[in-house]
């Protein structure tokens, strides 16, 4: 499945509007430490994840994580957003949480 | 190193915050570009990572370089902050002295050097306290 459709099977707000909608969806990876994300992150996972600072977009570009998305309905600051949209990454917002997001993602992608 | 040797050089700006990891996301671009290996790229993509980001948070920035041969990728990420008075400590998964604000932007989980041991074929790490901290990574670029 691609970021595009997943966005939209979960109402998600696309925070950097068209950016980076067309990838595909591997697998869902949660975690907000940085360093355990650049190790254990697989390329085209969903990151799912509370940080909302700009370093988010590295760690995004260097393990090719499909999106980003915030849980909570987090605000996520501008940099962010623009630094993302240079970078061709997706950043999503959703009203659930973690959890929540897990249990949709797994009845749409299974394990 | 035998044949050509592609050679890069960056500045690790403290003062940025935006900057951080910008280092190690263009050299990723550069080996990407080369056709090198995902797997030899996402270890050297790490590795060097968490130099930048330590050089970035602990040491208040430094200087990267980076030698693409055909056999090895060679990064060396040099500071001149506060040096690490205890190695085998700081090697140590989990130990971490960032502060709180650090932590609160999802740094100082204490895997960074961990991480680089992890990644790097070889790592070599020159400390001094209040001299600096030089760290060196190969990565060996091995065909198919
Ligand atoms: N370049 C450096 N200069 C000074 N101290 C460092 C440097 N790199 C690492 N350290 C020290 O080693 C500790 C462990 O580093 P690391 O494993 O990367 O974890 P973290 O960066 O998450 O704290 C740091 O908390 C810091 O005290
Ligand atoms: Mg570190």
């Amino acid at each position: 499945m691609k970021v595009k459709e997943f966005a939209e099977k979960l109402e998600l707000k696309r925070l950097t509007g068209e950016s980076g909608l067309d990838k595909e969806i591997t697998g869902v990876y949660a975690c907000d430490l940085l360093s355990w994300v650049m190790s254990h992150a697989v390329k085209g996972n969903i990151w799912i994840t509370v940080i909302t600072n700009i370093n988010i977009v590295a760690v995004a570009v260097l393990t090719e994580v499909s999106c980003i998305i915030v849980p909570e309905g987090l605000k996520v600051e501008n940099v962010t957003i623009k630094k993302a949209q240079q970078q061709g990454i997706a950043i999503l917002s959703s009203s659930m949480d973690t959890y929540g997001i897990c249990c949709r993602a797994y009845t749409l992608l299974g394990k | 190193m035998s044949g050509k040797v592609i050679k890069l050089h960056f500045t690790i700006d403290a003062h940025d915050f935006s900057l951080a990891g910008e280092a190690s996301s263009s050299t990723k671009k550069m080996l990407n570009q080369l056709g090198i290996s995902p797997l030899i790229i996402k270890k050297a993509a790490i590795a060097m990572y968490e130099a930048e980001i330590n050089a970035f948070i602990h040491a208040n920035g430094g200087e990267a370089d980076v030698e693409i041969g055909v056999d090895r990728i060679v990064i060396t990420v040099r500071d001149e902050g506060p040096g690490i008075a205890d190695l085998d400590l700081a090697m140590q998964e989990g130990y971490s002295t960032a502060p709180d604000k650090v932590r609160e932007l999802g740094f100082g989980a204490g895997m960074g050097l961990p991480n680089m041991k992890r990644y790097s074929d070889r790592l070599e790490i020159k400390t001094e306290v209040g001299r600096g901290t030089t760290v060196t990574m190969t990565v060996y670029v091995r065909e198919g």
